[in-house]
């Protein structure tokens, strides 16, 4: 579509973008992988040579390895789960005609700009404090033993931080996509007599099914490397340690770098699997 | 629709949406409120709501006690300085993506889209190294130019999208009336862009004052921005409620108020355009 | 000056070569109309002469200058884009004075042509509106003032009017018309309308498929078009074709006869038809009939005035012998 002359001039101007990330990529993950072979323990004795797999199968049979996996899996499923279920509904709710929309989707959207640590502080102590946090004081209200959130609850008490997190940006996603249902094809369906809930089953809930799947990509992405939320709470204590957190235990706190780095390799290909279908969805709208 | 619904219906729709608002909104709402209180009512019970005496004691405790004014620095020089510098790279190559693509231009921003993918976790020590080696770990350059490149794919997807808006037939004319490539660029693309960058620096702005990986981890006391300094309360400090109030509301209030002007743009930015 | 020759010009978009190579001349000074389906390469063409495309073979001349590798602001042309292509951000003022500012035109120059160009166009109330304030045909207006203020060798137009409701449209074909026997400045204008080519013209370059079929004054693609493409595609309603054995009377695989060249009568003629729509014009009647023995067919008439016959009346039609166009096989014309 265009001359050779600006054709030469659009890639010298990519350059900058393209070379700065791929030293961005490349530097660290070849720095990984080179640390993931070897016995690296920078306070004790330091590079201690080459290895070959064994951190990898050090990492895999680590005793916490396998509850790590565990505990990163129900946190991500928990939370996608609570916000595409609960987004989809407050979505359809949004949507219907009402006073004051605009300032209700204020609102809805604004704990996705709350910064993680304030929203992890916030969540610990003044809500879930066993003695003064506002959720005590409900149990007591009913007469119920307050519970200690953080460590009898903790995954619970994590998915449900991390949910009022991200909620607002699955709702805000779903009900974009919501938006541009052409309004006619449910009158169409009206028209042919189908009553709201086929309605909704029918016409609108296909129609959200590519924005769905694009919210449970991007959240799983973030999900998977959540960190904040866990350093300031509880600090991977209660059954508590993702994948993600473990690996930044090896890394800064034992400070066994070769262990971390072939950690980080799994965690690597854990999200490049993930990566790829979302990239799909999002290949294909490029092409529209 | 272009049918009236009853007013009974509307008034039931208002009650549900505005009862399900204020409740995702509250935790929010009462941070606020007890930053306002004095300790002893922060923790009072049954909890007080409205019906105490505000007071501003907090704000002055947390200005006079923790140097809140540099972690705010911080935060604006990072989160303001990524965010530019993110922009003045990313504008020309998606200017060259979204006006003279080639049969790798979707390949190339594909592969920009990965590597945002990549987890900080697996590339957090080669980092730490390279910034103890390069002399910038705890300064507010090296993680201004960490969190540019984390963001840069965003950048570049955001005002890709924005400038594939601009119809090639505008930058056409400007050509035929003799514009050369730089004219064009400043006569014609800038301004027409100017809303777009406008939602991208906004929204990149959010993203990186939020961050809350690398600005705990690369930082320790001099170029700690406000997430470090909120960390900072998770232990005894953080019982003191209202005080932890009064520090998260000041962290936040700058953001929340940029966040709900660009929420529309926020869709399309972080879905990389795959829902509009 | 404005003389603009493409000698062996090709264009092809990777593998798929959407031009062959074709010569054209366009004299200066001429009216010519790119004219033919969607998609048949015409807008293409345009812009290989714009300059906005890069021609894969062959050569442009403009004035005798090679102008092949000559980016597109130093070949002195202007352009009408089919959108308008207005500047959304700046004024009237400032979209018609861009051009000139781009070319360092002195300002007390820029002002004169300026208002020689917005008092020609009737502009002169909205020049400080953006565009985003002005309606279609004042927006179409807007792109011609930026183009005239240049003083090109050339105007190129890219489906200028396409973009407008019918009445304005015929409004803007005169004024575009009426600009030209004015500026007595080569045009070329692209278009799929037959109508606005016919109208408009000095000379019609048909085209399909990237390939030039006919190049020809108005009048002589009506009255000897040179194939069934062109006989069929210039002309409104569209040329009636038979084939068989009214053709075979005339030596001919197909004839072609237009319908204002059928004479109709309610009780004789050459062919017995039925009338399955009657349109009433007032100034004309367009009868669409089946002709008898092949109902599946539908043949247009134009009748001038009125004349009085409904859906199912048996009709006779006669067409004028001199006036019949024959093709052979290939649907060429056999003289």
């Amino acid at each position: 579509m265009a001359t050779q002359h600006s054709r030469s001039a659009a890639r010298l101007m990519m350059a900058p973008a393209v070379v700065l990330l791929l030293g961005w990529m490349l530097v660290p993950l070849t720095m990984t992988l080179y640390f993931s072979f070897k016995k690296y323990l920078p306070l004790r004795g330091g590079d201690l040579g080459w290895v070959g797999f064994e951190n990898y199968t050090r990492f895999l049979t680590s005793s916490a390895f396998w509850p790590s996996v565990q505990t990163t899996l129900i946190i991500v499923g928990g939370v996608l789960a609570i916000t595409v279920i609960l987004g989809v509904l407050l979505a359809t709710l949004l949507n219907q005609p009402m006073w004051g929309q605009g300032a209700v989707r204020i609102l809805v959207i604004a704990p996705f700009f709350v910064m993680p640590t304030v929203s992890a502080l916030v969540w610990k102590n003044m809500f879930m404090d066993p003695n003064y946090g506002l959720l005590a004081h409900l149990w007591k209200l009913f007469g119920a033993t307050p519970i200690e959130w953080l460590s009898q609850a903790s995954l619970t008490s994590i998915i449900m931080i991390v949910s009022w997190q991200w909620l607002p940006f699955a709702t805000l996603i779903l009900l974009t996509a919501i938006q541009s249902l052409d309004s006619e094809q449910l009158e169409a369906a009206e028209m042919d007599g189908a009553p709201p809930i086929k309605r909704f089953g029918y016409i609108t809930l296909p129609h959200l099914s590519r924005a769905i799947t694009v919210v449970i990509l991007i959240q799983t992405i973030f999900l998977l490397s959540i960190f904040a939320e866990i350093f300031v709470t509880t600090g991977g204590a209660f059954g508590t340690k993702t994948l993600s957190y473990l690996i930044f235990q090896r890394v800064l706190e034992s400070q066994n770098i070769g262990l971390g780095s072939a950690g980080g390799v799994y965690a690597i290909i854990l999200a490049n699997i993930v990566a790829i279908f979302l990239m799909r969805i999002v290949g294909k709208n490029l092409d529209a | 629709m272009a049918r009236s619904t009853t007013t009974q219906r509307k008034a039931l729709n208002t009650a549900f949406a505005w009862g399900i608002g204020l409740l995702i909104f509250f935790p929010i709402l009462w941070t606020i409120l007890t930053s306002f209180k004095t300790e002893a009512t922060a923790i009072a019970d049954p909890p007080v709501f409205v019906g105490f005496e505000w007071t501003l004691e907090n704000y002055t405790a947390v200005l006079e006690r923790s140097n809140y004014a540099r972690f705010l620095w911080n935060s604006i020089i990072i989160a303001g300085g990524s965010t530019i510098l993110g922009i003045i790279i990313a504008v020309p190559a998606a200017w060259s993506m979204a006006f003279v693509p080639s049969k790798r231009t979707k390949d190339i921003l594909m592969w920009m889209l990965s590597t945002k993918m990549l987890p900080a976790v697996g590339v957090l020590y080669p980092i730490y190294l390279l910034f103890i080696k390069l002399g910038i770990l705890d300064t507010r350059v090296g993680l201004t130019i960490v969190l540019m490149l984390i963001n840069l794919p965003i950048i570049v997807w955001m005002l890709y999208t924005y400038f594939k808006e601009i119809p090639g037939e505008i930058l056409e004319a400007a050509r035929m009336d003799g514009a050369s490539l730089r004219e064009e660029v400043i006569y014609i693309l800038t301004p027409m862009a100017i809303p777009g960058i406008a939602s991208t620096l906004l929204l990149n702005v959010i993203l990186a004052w939020n961050e809350a990986f690398w600005t705990l981890n690369l930082t320790a006391a001099k170029a700690a921005p406000l997430t470090a300094f909120i960390a900072s309360y998770s232990s005894p400090e953080g019982l003191f409620y209202a005080k932890l109030s009064a520090a998260s509301t000041m962290a936040i209030a700058p953001i929340l108020v940029l966040g709900w002007f660009s929420q529309k743009q926020l869709v399309s930015g972080l879905t990389f355009g795959a829902v509009k | 000056m404005g003389r603009i020759t493409l000698d062996q010009v090709s264009k092809s978009f990777g593998d798929v070569e959407v031009i062959p190579p074709l010569d054209l001349t366009i004299e200066d000074g001429e009216f010519t109309v790119f004219v033919g389906p969607s998609g048949c390469g015409k807008s293409t063409l345009l812009r290989l002469i714009a300059g906005l495309e890069d021609i894969t073979s062959g050569q442009i001349r403009i004035d005798s200058q090679d102008a092949t590798n000559v980016p597109p602001a130093k070949r002195g042309l202007a352009m009408v884009f089919q959108s308008y292509a207005l500047y959304p951000h700046m004024s009237v003022r400032k979209n018609i004075a861009f051009p000139m500012k781009m070319a360092g035109i002195a300002q007390d120059e820029q002002d004169r042509r300026i208002e020689a160009a917005t008092t020609a166009l009737n502009l002169t109330d909205y020049l400080d509106r953006r565009p985003g304030q002005l309606s279609g045909g004042q927006r179409q207006r807007v792109a011609i003032g930026r183009a005239i203020v240049r003083e090109p060798a050339a105007f190129l137009f890219d489906e200028p009017l396409s973009n407008l409701d019918a009445a304005l449209r015929v409004g803007m074909r005169l004024e575009i018309s009426e600009l030209h026997e004015r500026l007595k400045t080569t045009m070329i204008y692209v278009t799929h309308d037959q109508v606005e080519a016919m109208t408009m013209a000095d000379k019609i370059v048909v085209l399909q498929a990237g390939v030039i079929e006919q190049v020809g004054s108005p009048l002589e693609l009506y009255n000897t078009p040179c194939n069934r493409f062109v006989a069929g595609f210039i002309g409104s309603p569209k040329m009636n074709f038979l084939e068989g054995e009214a053709a075979a009377k005339y030596g001919a695989h197909s004839i072609g006869i237009r319908p204002e060249h059928l004479n109709i009568s309610t009780d004789e003629g050459a062919w017995k038809a039925t009338v399955g729509v009657a349109e009433h014009l007032g100034s004309d009647t367009f009868l669409y009939v089946h002709p008898e023995g092949n109902e599946g067919e539908t043949m247009t008439v134009r009748v001038d005035g009125e004349f009085a016959v409904r859906h199912g009346d048996t009709v006779f039609l006669t067409p004028r012998e001199d006036l019949i166009h024959k093709f052979d096989a290939e649907g060429l014309r056999i003289p």
